[in-house]
């Protein structure tokens, strides 16, 4: 068995739940690492990225009116399944992100963490966030927190797994929907990740991975007229100020994450969830009878 | 509707006209000129130029105004940098207790700021004086309480007051927006430089007297008038912490761009055009007066005005009706007479913005209903308009028109009015009339809009969080959550 020769597998995207090959037929050889390939990966162009879009749009009201208990219940199924693919997950990112096998089998171990963290909060950021207002008008009046819609994520070379989880773990707990393009360097784990997801329950189109160019797609998805915010993480001033002008266009809410941020405390926290939220307050008349009751 | 439909008219110009009842000006005084307000003092602009505030209702000037420039613009930065290490580190309670003063001393004055805000901008004196003057009190009462208790709205996090806040506000609400900018500011340690707009100065100017006389720290409000040159040289102030802009959407995103690149953090209140969806179940009566009120509230320069109306087919005939007897009965004229519903439009540039949509309106062939009283003869008026089947395509029903213009659309179902309520790039606001408590909430759950109003239009509160979706802008004003737009918060 000494000479066996690798099956080497073929990661492709993952869109609406399904995984195809990008329309543009193009692909990129990212080296781990030690230098070594890491196969073939697909170069994601803009009509993926707006594909991607649909996918996410489309899923996105339905995924927001799925009760939070269940969309907790799905993160932690998440959870689960990162669980039982521990030991596949730690080698790949040792070998895609330069980690000791202890170092990388411990920062696997805490984005299960991670996840369950997040799962956990589906049902209680509400509270947290929303209020009762004390008008001084006869008007039963409140602020709850509603998804901003359809997120796209953008990680630099540097951020890595740990940032495509926590970011999409967040950014879905409240019924949002995502479309991650996965950084340069390290796209393999993030495939991977999405057979995971596939196989707990998340519904088709709610989270999409992209591989590709970041240099690239970063203006295309700035740009987006439907994609309604824009998370970038890494430190990249440049491309800060860039995504800042481009996403004017529909005033998308951008998102910022720099790298010294990325800290336990930082990315465990509901103010991570608060961030792809909208405030909506609405007003009701009540009825006083021999009060001073508006009339509407 | 019965055979009885129509069956009547009701006699408008016999029936229903008023005594004058014209509020005093006796006690109010404006000065022949003002300056600009900075580091606590009134000074005159570097520019050496002034600009006439008019009295739309009657075209003529009521004061000279300074134009600040570069050197202007420098000069208040400077002075709210220099203000804002001892104003952010005094004893939060005392900080609170000076905004208390402010809030207490504009209810003193409450009669000559309403009467003043009608001349300069048009409004009916009954709504300065109900509701732009004592919610602008009541936003600085609000926010006061604030000042010593912010850690509580924000657990587990790191606040700290974020700097000098650069604050441009629109001519449609001018005090109660100078209220809804600086209380929140000061109440989290900042320090202001606000522009109000150039035809609406008068109230931002009475409050910056007020502000002196109440003993605020030099330099910690400062406020510069100017026209959008003004408004740009704040945005692009380098020594500017944070941008807070309310205004049309067009201009928020130049904003945006302009900070592009910059630490400057930014909220943008911007434009609407509210969804007003009445359902055949609705008390029709109550909804009737909530939807005239809805869009002719302030002649309809309102970024969350109920611009489009979304009547259900089977009542369609009441309710139009009903609104042009209620369209009738409205008092459009002298804005400083207690019985006018509808006063002066503010400038001769919008009526013109709005002339243009009506001529839209008419060259597209919609049905159109306009009230048959006599528009006083000078001064910029406007017959407030209402267009029946309006197409979803047509500019009338997408664009913002910021006056008494109400584009009417009618709907057979739910899933239907909410796609129709929904397409659009805007998020303000939106409206829903029913009496089924479950679709109001399957309505106001499903509108993608900031704030909705069931059963109710157009009330607004300090503690209630008021904001957009979408392009109508981000951030909140109000409440709880408005606090956030004046703070770093590290967490």
């Amino acid at each position: 068995m000494a000479n066996r020769i690798d099956v080497l597998k073929t990661f492709k995207l993952y869109i609406n739940g399904k995984f195809p090959r990008t329309e543009s037929g193009r692909y990129y050889q990212p080296k781990g690492a030690k230098g070594e390939s890491l196969g073939n990966i697909c170069l994601a162009s803009r009509k993926d990225f707006r594909n991607a879009v649909v996918a996410a749009r489309k899923a996105q009201e339905a995924w927001a009116m799925r009760s939070a208990f269940n969309r907790g219940q799905i993160l932690y199924r998440i959870a689960e399944h990162l669980e039982s693919r521990k030991a596949e997950f730690s080698e790949l990112l040792a070998k895609e992100e330069g980690l000791s096998s202890a170092k990388s089998k411990s920062k696997i171990e805490s984005l299960i963490d991670r996840l369950v963290y997040y799962a956990g909060w589906t049902d209680k950021y509400q509270q947290l966030f929303s209020s009762v207002n004390p008008v001084a008008s006869s008007h039963f009046n409140f602020s709850m927190l509603e998804p901003v819609g359809v997120v796209s994520v953008l990680c630099d070379e540097k951020a890595g797994f740990e940032a495509l989880v926590t970011s999409l773990s967040s950014i879905i707990a409240s019924g949002n929907s995502t479309i991650v393009l996965a950084s340069r360097n390290s796209p393999v784990t993030a495939i991977t990740f999405a057979d995971v997801l596939q196989h707990s329950d998340v519904p088709a189109g709610v989270v999409n991975i992209l591989s590709g160019d970041q240099a690239e797609l970063a203006t295309h998805v700035a740009k987006h007229m439907d994609v309604n915010a824009l998370l970038y993480i890494g430190d990249d001033q440049e491309l800060l100020k860039n995504l800042q002008i481009e996403s004017t266009g529909n005033l998308k809410r951008l998102v910022h994450w720099p790298e010294k941020n990325l800290t336990l405390d930082y990315l465990e926290s509901p103010y991570r969830i608060q961030e792809f939220l909208e405030t909506k307050t609405t007003w009701h008349p009540i009825e006083q009878i021999g009060g001073s009751a508006p009339a509407y | 509707m019965s055979k009885k439909e129509n069956a009547f008219s009701l006699k408008f110009d016999t029936e229903w006209t008023y005594a004058e009842a014209p509020e005093s000006t006796a006690h109010i005084s404006i000065k022949e000129k003002y300056e600009l307000y900075i580091d606590g003092k009134f000074v005159r602009p570097k520019s050496g130029k002034y600009f006439d505030t008019l009295n739309p209702a009657t075209e003529k000037p009521l004061a000279k105004i300074a134009e600040a420039n570069q050197k202007d613009v420098d000069a208040a930065v400077k002075a709210a940098r220099k203000a804002f290490p001892k104003w952010s580190t005094m004893p939060a309670k005392e900080r609170g207790k000076y905004i208390y003063r402010i809030a207490r001393l504009i209810q003193e004055k409450a009669r000559e700021f309403a009467v003043i805000e009608t001349m300069d901008g048009g409004k009916p004196i009954k709504e300065a004086r109900d509701i732009d003057i004592p919610l602008a009190a009541a936003h600085f009462f609000y926010y006061a309480g604030w000042a010593d208790k912010l850690q509580y709205a924000f657990p587990h996090a790191k606040i700290e007051p974020i700097g000098v806040a650069g604050q441009i506000i629109p001519w449609n609400f001018p005090l109660l927006m100078a209220a809804w900018k600086i209380a929140p500011a000061l109440a989290c340690g900042n320090t202001v430089v606000l522009k109000p707009a150039e035809t609406t100065p008068l109230t931002a100017l009475k409050l910056a007297e007020l502000i002196q006389e109440s003993g605020l720290p030099d330099g910690v409000v400062n406020i510069v008038t100017g026209e959008g040159k003004t408004g740009a040289l704040i945005v692009e102030h380098p020594e500017i912490d944070k941008i807070a802009f309310t205004g049309s959407t067009e201009v928020g995103k130049i904003i945006q761009r302009a900070v592009a690149g910059t630490k400057k953090k930014t909220t943008l209140e911007l434009g609407g055009k509210a969804a007003n969806i009445i359902f055949e179940d609705a008390p029709i009566d109550q909804a009737v007066e909530g939807i005239i009120n809805g869009i002719f509230f302030n002649q309809g320069h309102v970024c969350c005005a109920g611009s489009r109306l979304f009547v259900q087919e089977s009542i369609q005939k009441e309710v139009e009706r009903k609104l042009i007897d209620r369209l009738e009965t409205l008092i459009v004229g002298d804005p400083l007479d207690k019985n006018t519903d509808v006063g002066a439009i503010n400038s001769k540039q919008q009526l013109e913005t709005i002339e243009g949509y009506l001529k839209i309106g008419e060259s597209e062939g919609f049905r159109k209903y306009q009230a048959k009283s006599k528009l006083p003869q000078n001064g910029y008026f406007c017959q407030p308009t209402l267009f029946f089947d309006v197409a979803q395509s047509s500019r009338l029903a997408k664009e913002e028109i910021f006056g008494p213009v109400l584009a009417i659309q009618t709907f057979r179902t739910v899933d239907e009015v909410i796609e129709k309520a929904n397409n659009t790039p805007y998020g303000l606001s939106a409206g829903v009339w029913t009496d089924k408590g479950s679709k109001a909430f399957n309505l106001s759950s499903q509108l993608k809009a900031g704030v909705i109003w069931a059963n109710t239009f157009n009330k607004f509160d300090p503690t209630s969080p008021f904001g957009g979706y979408k392009e109508s802008g981000f951030g909140r004003e109000g409440g709880l959550h408005g606090l956030a737009a004046y703070l770093k918060i590290k967490a």
